[in-house]
């Protein structure tokens, strides 16, 4: 016989997780519905069936077991952006320079893989990795610096380094590593060895994987390590985190250092698990994509993964929808739009409400110029 | 004593605008040499930046007049490129320049009360608003953008008399097209209006010390109101000149930046039209040098680094002028009424 009260117990238990879980969906669930509904009505206006696109959008991205791996390979560099993104979020910095640090990643990892040669695939691989990881860091170094030394705000500064980034990746790309094989003629580097390449198991890309891994890392450090506290603390309030004797500069930089890591790691996959090789032009937008993931997941690590599936569900499903549809692609873009002005009016209208507020959601971001 | 007063003065005078001097005394050096071993290019190399200056001043006076009244607006990019967009369609579809500048302007107006909606009313955190409007513009422009469409007409330059034939001004300052001139004009009209009006005293309260100004009976929601969306519709303007004036058409992300860079400029200007106008003619400048580099082939520098300059010149504006500018003290501050 089962316990009653021991069943009573466990119900309510599930009620109130459900009801948490709800709590912490409704509002993105309710956003991408919104979005789906005003773009629908974009493509009535101009002139095409939103039923057709939306169900060719679909049979694109989830329809057969090829169209799931290519929205798995799509929402991989996508989460990472996001990732990036949240995390820094957490610390109160804003980071839209994911795009320019995901650059260097990728063509850091592209070097490695094509240079270096002689080595066994499980060295080889985790090593163009990890070097795209340190160059998308070391870039991100910059704006956080920035931030703590002089005061310049990142949101500008991540920006001019994006520019910057697509400006000395293109010179790599097309002077000291470009592909001199004969008949080439494009700004791109050679294709990366075979050992440097990051497989897919069947239609499952294994970048995917460590991009789900590397979300449960993040969550880890964030939840449970002394220094994600005191990230979580100075992004709530830098003055009592001052005051509690963290080491606020510090904490910044560090931020921005592990937010342009993860960046890092996603071009790194980018070009060992899809592209191959680095061609500038791959893939431009990740960045805003990058923030459009991070708050639609609510800037938790787990969010961002069912976020970036979206995303990524939408451009992977894209080219189909512009075949059998005839709607632009770029549709995707004004439904992204659309789906982060819902998330950040939605915030303020619970707020208004004076309905219960997560915690998290007292980080702020616009702190003027230069004050901190 | 008097002396002492009168050195004091001379102290506070150089370290407001010491920089801008010294910059500027570089500047007429460089000018001055330019212009006796080669004055057609110097004047074109001038010309180029007092044009290329122009949606940088016009986006920095729309985030100095939010920013004056506690408003950051992060969207001028998105507000310039969806102007820049609309004034470029009106141009196909009337063929009227004067309906396509307005279109765009009025655009910039419409982007400017969305983010006075979002900012003001909604007291969405004002980066997130801005950014909203950055990426639902390129979304918009890039889902309509049709490939190979031209506008009917540019806005032309326009040689003021006799003033055209002064040598080196006269080419460089009275032979604009339109919107240039405009924008010359605009920088004296916000002075004035901030620094000599009721309602530029009324702003800069509102961006300082929002709760005072409240107490005297100025409504802060209204300045604020008012404020962002006349900034809008100069992002707009700004818009209408990379297509109708600089260009000729629309192409994808065609703002490049320059939203940002403008913010940027304002900062370096300290708030100040008078001084965005100074910074603006600088970044121009550098990018007008930046172009007749690449188009001479003079030097043997890779064309991306050279591509890189105006953005590195901004962070390092940035990193260099934030800390001893001071920005409005409510700046960012969305305001709650008791």
């Amino acid at each position: 016989m089962v316990n009653k009260r021991e069943l009573l117990f466990t119900s309510r238990r599930v009620a109130s997780l459900g009801k948490g879980i709800w709590r912490a969906i409704s509002v993105p669930v309710l956003a991408v519905l919104l979005a789906g509904i005003v773009g629908a009505v974009i493509l009535l206006v101009s002139g095409a069936s939103p039923i057709r696109a939306y169900a060719a959008l679909f049979q694109g991205s989830f329809g057969s077991s090829a169209a799931l791996g290519r929205t798995l390979e799509k929402a991989t560099p996508l989460m990472f952006s996001g990732l990036a993104v949240a995390f820094a979020f957490k610390a109160g910095m804003f980071n839209i320079g994911a795009q320019g640090q995901l650059l260097l990643g990728a063509m850091t990892a592209a070097i490695i893989g094509f240079k270096v040669s002689g080595l066994p695939a499980y060295i080889h691989a985790p090593l163009a990795l990890l070097a795209g990881a340190l160059a998308g860091a070391l870039y991100g170094a910059i704006p956080g610096a920035l931030k703590t030394y002089t005061g310049a705000h990142e949101v500008i500064t991540t920006i001019m380094l994006n520019y910057v980034a697509i400006n000395i990746t293109d010179y790599l790309a097309d002077g000291p590593f470009k592909d001199t094989s004969p008949g080439n003629i494009v700004a791109r580097t050679p294709p990366i060895l075979d050992t440097a390449r990051i497989p897919a198991i069947g239609n499952l890309p294994v970048g995917f994987i460590i991009a789900l891994l590397v979300s449960g890392v993040v969550w880890w450090m964030l939840w449970r390590t002394t220094i994600g506290f005191e990230i979580r603390t100075v992004g709530l309030n830098p003055n009592a985190a001052r005051y509690a004797g963290i080491r606020v500069a510090r904490t910044l930089i560090l931020t921005m250092v592990l937010s342009a890591l993860l960046a890092g790691i996603g071009g790194a996959i980018e070009t060992q698990g899809v592209v191959g090789r680095y061609q500038p032009g791959f893939n431009v937008g990740l960045g805003f994509d990058g923030i459009t993931i991070a708050l639609l997941g609510r800037t938790h690590p787990f969010g961002v993964i069912p976020a970036s599936l979206l995303v990524g569900a939408m451009k992977a499903g894209s080219s189909q929808m512009q075949f059998s549809a005839g709607v632009a692609k770029e549709i995707t873009d004004v439904i992204q739009a659309l789906i982060l002005f819902f998330v950040a009016a939605e915030l303020i209208v619970r707020w208004l409400l004076r309905t219960r507020v997560a915690i998290e959601e007292g980080v702020k971001l616009s702190t003027g110029w230069g004050k901190q | 004593m008097r002396q002492n007063f009168a050195l004091e003065r001379l102290k506070c005078f150089l370290r407001r605008w010491g920089t801008a001097l010294l910059i500027g005394l570089g500047l007429a050096v460089v000018i001055g040499w330019g212009y006796t071993t080669n004055p057609r290019v110097t004047e074109a190399v001038l010309a180029s930046s007092v044009r290329q200056a122009t949606p940088l001043v016009l986006g920095a006076l729309c985030g100095l007049l939010g920013e004056r009244a506690a408003v950051i607006n992060i969207g001028i990019e998105g507000q310039m490129l969806l102007s820049a967009f609309i004034g470029f369609l009106f141009n196909v579809w009337t063929g009227s320049l004067l309906l396509a500048v307005l279109a765009g302007v009025l655009t910039g107006a419409i982007l400017g009360l969305a983010h006075a909606f979002m900012s003001v009313t909604l007291k969405i955190d004002q980066i997130i608003g801005g950014t909203v409007i950055n990426i639902l513009a390129l979304g918009l422009t890039g889902y309509f953008y049709t490939a190979g469409l031209v506008t009917k007409g540019k806005l032309l330059p326009i040689p003021l008399g006799p003033l055209a034939d002064i040598p080196l001004i006269g080419p460089v300052l009275f032979n604009n097209p339109p919107i240039t001139y405009i924008t010359i004009l605009l920088v004296f009209v916000v002075h004035y209006v901030l620094f000599h009006t009721r309602w530029g005293l009324r702003t800069r309260a509102v961006g300082e010390h929002p709760r005072a100004a409240d107490t005297v009976g100025i409504n802060v929601y209204m300045i604020r109101y008012v404020n962002v969306v006349l900034g809008g519709a100069l992002a707009g303007l700004a818009g209408a000149f990379l297509t109708l004036e600089a260009v000729g058409s629309f192409e994808r992300a065609m703002t490049n930046g320059r939203g940002f860079v403008a913010l940027a400029v304002m900062i370096f200007g300290k708030w100040t039209p008078l001084g965005a106008w100074g910074a603006a003619l600088l970044f121009g400048f550098a990018s007008a040098l930046q172009t007749q580099l690449q188009f001479f082939g003079r030097v043997m520098i890779p064309h991306q680094f050279i591509g890189m300059l105006p953005y590195l010149l901004t962070i390092v504006v940035l990193a260099g002028f934030v800390g001893r500018a001071r920005p409005p003290a409510a700046d960012g501050v969305p305001y709650e009424k008791e």
